[in-house]
C-alpha cells in the first residue's frame, strides 16, 4: 500500500471520549436471578418475565454459532453486566431537565438535540445507555395516534400492543443473541402507526452505549397496520474504550396489508484502535414480516464502526405482492470484521425482493456479504434481484460474497450479480493529476460506489452518512 | 511560436529516472519556453511516456538524479497535486476510468480546486454546467458524457477528448500531451488537434509525446527532440518529423553513435 493510502487509513475515531454520568450498573454475570432484577425494576408485567425466562431457558441450551467468517476470542457471559441506568432526576417535564452533561454529548457527536428537533422535524428518543431519558415530540405524534416511546414505557402503557407483536418476527429461540437478548434486554423503541396514518416525520432514535462493559441490549418493535407508512432512522456512535463490548440487539418490523415501513440504519460504534484492541461486538439480529398483501419493508443500513458486525436484516415476505428490500454499506478498515447480508424468505405470491450490498475493506480488515435469497413453493411468480459489489482498498484487505439461492418454484426469478473491485494507485494518480488530493478522491469513490445505497436514504440522513464515510475514509480508505 | 526570450517554464537537467529497479531515463535534458510546442518522438521504449509521468510525479518512477525546474520552482519536491496546482497538466496515455463517479462531478471538483488555488470564483454546479458544455462544443462532445461515470465505457477517442476537454477547463502553463493521437481515428485526430491548437497562447506551452508524423500535421511543433534509451539524442525542427516519417528512427540513433554519443551523461552528472 502507498504511503498516501496508508497515512490517510489511520486517523484515530473521532467520537472517542467518555461522558461522565453516574451509572447505576447491576453486578456483572447473567442467572435467572440478574433477569428477574432487570423485570422488577422496570416493574414489568408477569408475562414479560416469563418471556424473558423462556428466552433465557432457551439460550442456555443455545451454542454460540461458528459459521460466521469472523474471529474473535470466546465471550465471558457472565462477566458481563446486563443493566446500567444513568442516574436520573425522578421526572422529566421538558429538555431543560436533561442532563445538560448528556446533551454536551450529543453535541460532541455533533447532533445538537434541540437542532435537530427543531430544524429537521425529527422525533427523537434519546437511548442513553440503557434508558431513555427524553422523548420528543411524542404529542405531535400522538395527535395521529402514533405512539413513539421507549420499550420499558410501551410495556407499562400498552401491554396489550406490545404483548401481541413482541417475538412474533424473531421467537425468543430464534438464535443465540436473539435469544440472549430476549433474556436481558433493558430498553429500545416501540413504535405503532395505526391504520391508514402516514407517520408525518421520519421518527430517529440515536443509541449510544456509555458505560464501559455493560453489555447492550436494545429491543425495537415497529408496527405499521393497514395502509401506514414510516420511515425510522436509527443512528449510532461510542465512545473509545479498550475493552470489547458486547451488542445485541433486535429489532422486529410489522407491516400489515398495504403499510410501509422503511428502517435506515447509520452505524458508527467504536471499532477499536489500528492494531485491533476494542471495539464493540455487534451482533444484532433484525428482521421484518412483511405480512399484509403489498405491504413493503425496507432496510438501509451503513455500517462503520465495530470490531466485529454480525448482521443480517432481513425480511420475510408473507403477503402477496409484498416487496422487500435491502440497502448496505459496510466499510471495514485495520481490523474491523463484518459480516453482514440480509435474508429475503419469498412465501406469499408474486413477491418482489432487491437485495444491493456495497462493501469496501481498507487495512486489514475483512468485509464479507452473507445473503440467503429463499422461494417457497407457495410463492409463484417471486421476483428477485441481487447485486453485490466489493471494493478493496490496499492489499491485505479481503472481500467475500456467500450468496444462498434456494428456490422451490418453477416461476421464480433470481438473478444475482456480483463484482470487485479496488481503488488503484492509478486512480489516485489520476485525481492528483487533476490537483485533487487524496482523501478527495477517495471520499469521491467511494461516495459513487455507494451511490445506489445512499439514494435510499432519507435527505438528511443521506448528507449525514456521506460525512460520516468521508471520515472514515479520511480514516478509512482510504 | 518561437521567441528566445520568452520566460523558461520547463527546465530538465540530466534527469534519470527508473521503475521497479530498471532504470529507464538516463540524463535528459529539455528546455521549454513559455510559447512553445514540443514534440518528442522516438520507439517504443525509448522513455518518452515514462518521462511524461515523471515530470507528472507519478509515485511508481523514481528519480534517481538530475533536476526539473518549473517556472523556477524543484518540481521534483512537489507531490503530484501540487504540480497540477502549479499548472503542469499530463493527458494520458490511457486514461483511468472511475466507475461510480460522473464526469461533470470530477470535472467541477478539478476545475473548482484549481480556481481556488489561482483565487477565482468557483462554480456552482449550475453554473459550471453552462461554462463545461461550451467548452465541450469545442471538442464535438456530446453532452451526456457528463452524466456517464468518469470514462468508463468511453471508447478510445471518447477518452483522448474527455483529456483534451480537461486541458480546456484546466488551462495549464504547460500540458504533456502522452500519445494523445493514438487510438483516434482521422476525424477524432482533426477535432482533438483543433481543440488542442486553440487552447495554445503565448504563455503557455505543449509537449506532445507521440509515436507518429501524422498528429503533427495539425499540431505543427517548434521543436521535435528524438529519443532513444532514456535520453533526447536529437533535436531539430518539424522538417525532423517528416525525415523520421521517411526514414524510421534507426538513422538517428546510428548518427548519434557515430558522433560518439556526445551527448550521453553519466548517471552522475
Amino acid at each position: 500500500m502507498s504511503a498516501v493510502l496508508q497515512q490517510i487509513v489511520n486517523q484515530p475515531y473521532k467520537h472517542g471520549f467518555v461522558t461522565n454520568i453516574e451509572s447505576d450498573v447491576a453486578p456483572k454475570g447473567l442467572s435467572e436471578d440478574t433477569i428477574r432484577m432487570i423485570s422488577a425494576k422496570k416493574k414489568e408485567p408477569a408475562w414479560l418475565l416469563e418471556f424473558r425466562l423462556q428466552a433465557y431457558r432457551a439460550w442456555l441450551l443455545m451454542t454460540e454459532p461458528a459459521w460466521p467468517n469472523v474471529h474473535y476470542p470466546k465471550i465471558d457471559f457472565q462477566a458481563i453486566s446486563y443493566y446500567a441506568a444513568p442516574k436520573q432526576k425522578p421526572k422529566l417535564g421538558s429538555m431543560d431537565e436533561v442532563d445538560p452533561e448528556l446533551l454536551r454529548t450529543f453535541e460532541k457527536l455533533g447532533v445538537p438535540l434541540h437542532e435537530r428537533m427543531a430544524l429537521a422535524g425529527v422525533a427523537v428518543d434519546v437511548i442513553f445507555d440503557s434508558v431513555s431519558v427524553a422523548t420528543t415530540y411524542k404529542a405531535k405524534l400522538a395527535e395521529a395516534g402514533i405512539i413513539f416511546c421507549s420499550m420499558s414505557e410501551a410495556v407499562l402503557e400498552h401491554p396489550e400492543l406490545v404483548k401481541k407483536y413482541l417475538g412474533t418476527v424473531i421467537p425468543t429461540g430464534d438464535n443465540y443473541y436473539a435469544a440472549l437478548n430476549s433474556a436481558v434486554f433493558t430498553d429500545g423503541s416501540f413504535c405503532f402507526i395505526p391504520k391508514g396514518v402516514k407517520c408525518p416525520m421520519d421518527l430517529s432514535t440515536y443509541f449510544r452505549i456509555n458505560t464501559e462493559e455493560s453489555g447492550q441490549f436494545e429491543r425495537t418493535l415497529i408496527v405499521a397496520e393497514a395502509g401506514a407508512s414510516v420511515s425510522y432512522l436509527e443512528g449510532c456512535t461510542a465512545p473509545a474504550f479498550s475493552s470489547n463490548q458486547l451488542h445485541a440487539a433486535v429489532v422486529e418490523l410489522v407491516a400489515l396489508d398495504n403499510a410501509d415501513i422503511k428502517y435506515s440504519t447509520v452505524q458508527n460504534w467504536y471499532a477499536g484502535d489500528e492494531n485491533g484492541v476494542g471495539g464493540i461486538y455487534n451482533f444484532v439480529t433484525k428482521r421484518g414480516l412483511a405480512k399484509g398483501v403489498n405491504s413493503r419493508i425496507s432496510w438501509t443500513q451503513v455500517e462503520t464502526g465495530s470490531a466485529i458486525t454480525w448482521k443480517y436484516p432481513s425480511v420475510i415476505l408473507r403477503g402477496d405482492n409484498s416487496v422487500g428490500e435491502f440497502y448496505s454499506v459496510a466499510v471495514t478498515n485495520h481490523h474491523q470484521q463484518a459480516d453482514t447480508g440480509t435474508k429475503m424468505i419469498h412465501m406469499g405470491k408474486n413477491t418482489r425482493s432487491t437485495i444491493v450490498s456495497k462493501g469496501i475493506s481498507a487495512g486489514q480488515s475483512n468485509n464479507s456479504y452473507r445473503g440467503l435469497v429463499k422461494v417457497a413453493p407457495t410463492a409463484t411468480g417471486a421476483r428477485n434481484y441481487s447485486q453485490c459489489d466489493s471494493m478493496l482498498v490496499g492489499d491485505k484487505s479481503g472481500a467475500h460474497t456467500f450468496p444462498y439461492i434456494q428456490v422451490r418454484n418453477p416461476t421464480a426469478q433470481v438473478e444475482h450479480e456480483a463484482s470487485t473491485s479496488k481503488i488503484g494507485e492509478d486512480q489516485l494518480f489520476y485525481f492528483a493529476q487533476r490537483g485533487i488530493s487524496a482523501e478527495a478522491a477517495v471520499s469521491m469513490i467511494i461516495n459513487g460506489f455507494c451511490k445506489d445505497v445512499f439514494q435510499q436514504l432519507p435527505m438528511e440522513f443521506a448528507v449525514e452518512a456521506t460525512q460520516l464515510l468521508s471520515f472514515k475514509l479520511e480514516g478509512a480508505v482510504g | 511560436m518561437i521567441n528566445p526570450n520568452s520566460p523558461v517554464l520547463l527546465e530538465v537537467h540530466g534527469l534519470c529516472a527508473s521503475v521497479n529497479g530498471i532504470d529507464i531515463l538516463k540524463g535528459l535534458d529539455l528546455t521549454v519556453r513559455r510559447g512553445e510546442v514540443h514534440a518528442i518522438m522516438g520507439p517504443n521504449g525509448s522513455g518518452k511516456s515514462t518521462f511524461a509521468k515523471v515530470l507528472a510525479g507519478h509515485t511508481a518512477y523514481e528519480v534517481t538524479a538530475g533536476t526539473v525546474h518549473f517556472e523556477g520552482q524543484d518540481l521534483l519536491s512537489l507531490p503530484p497535486e501540487a504540480r497540477a496546482l502549479a499548472g503542469m497538466f499530463l493527458g494520458f496515455q490511457y486514461p483511468i476510468e472511475i466507475p461510480g463517479v460522473a464526469n461533470s462531478q470530477f470535472l467541477r471538483l478539478s476545475y473548482n480546486t484549481l480556481q481556488a488555488q489561482r483565487g477565482r470564483e468557483e462554480l456552482d454546479p449550475l453554473e459550471f454546467d453552462d461554462f463545461v458544455r461550451e467548452k465541450m462544443k469545442l471538442l464535438e462532445m456530446s453532452p451526456d458524457f457528463l452524466d456517464r461515470s468518469v470514462n468508463e465505457g468511453f471508447s478510445g477517442g471518447e477518452k483522448k477528448r474527455n483529456e483534451i476537454l480537461q486541458m480546456a477547463l484546466l488551462e495549464p502553463r504547460l500540458a504533456i500531451l502522452d500519445e494523445t493521437d493514438s487510438g483516434l481515428d482521422i476525424d477524432a485526430l482533426r477535432i482533438v488537434s483543433q481543440g488542442v491548437n486553440q487552447l495554445i497562447t503565448p504563455n503557455n506551452a505543449v509537449v506532445l509525446v507521440t509515436h507518429y508524423q501524422r498528429l503533427l500535421n495539425y499540431i505543427v511543433p517548434d521543436f521535435v527532440h528524438v529519443m532513444e534509451a532514456g535520453r533526447i539524442i536529437k533535436t531539430g525542427k518539424k522538417e525532423l518529423a517528416l525525415e523520421l516519417e521517411k526514414r524510421g528512427y534507426d538513422w538517428v540513433g546510428a548518427e548519434h553513435a557515430a558522433a560518439g554519443g556526445a551527448r550521453t551523461r553519466e548517471v552522475s552528472a
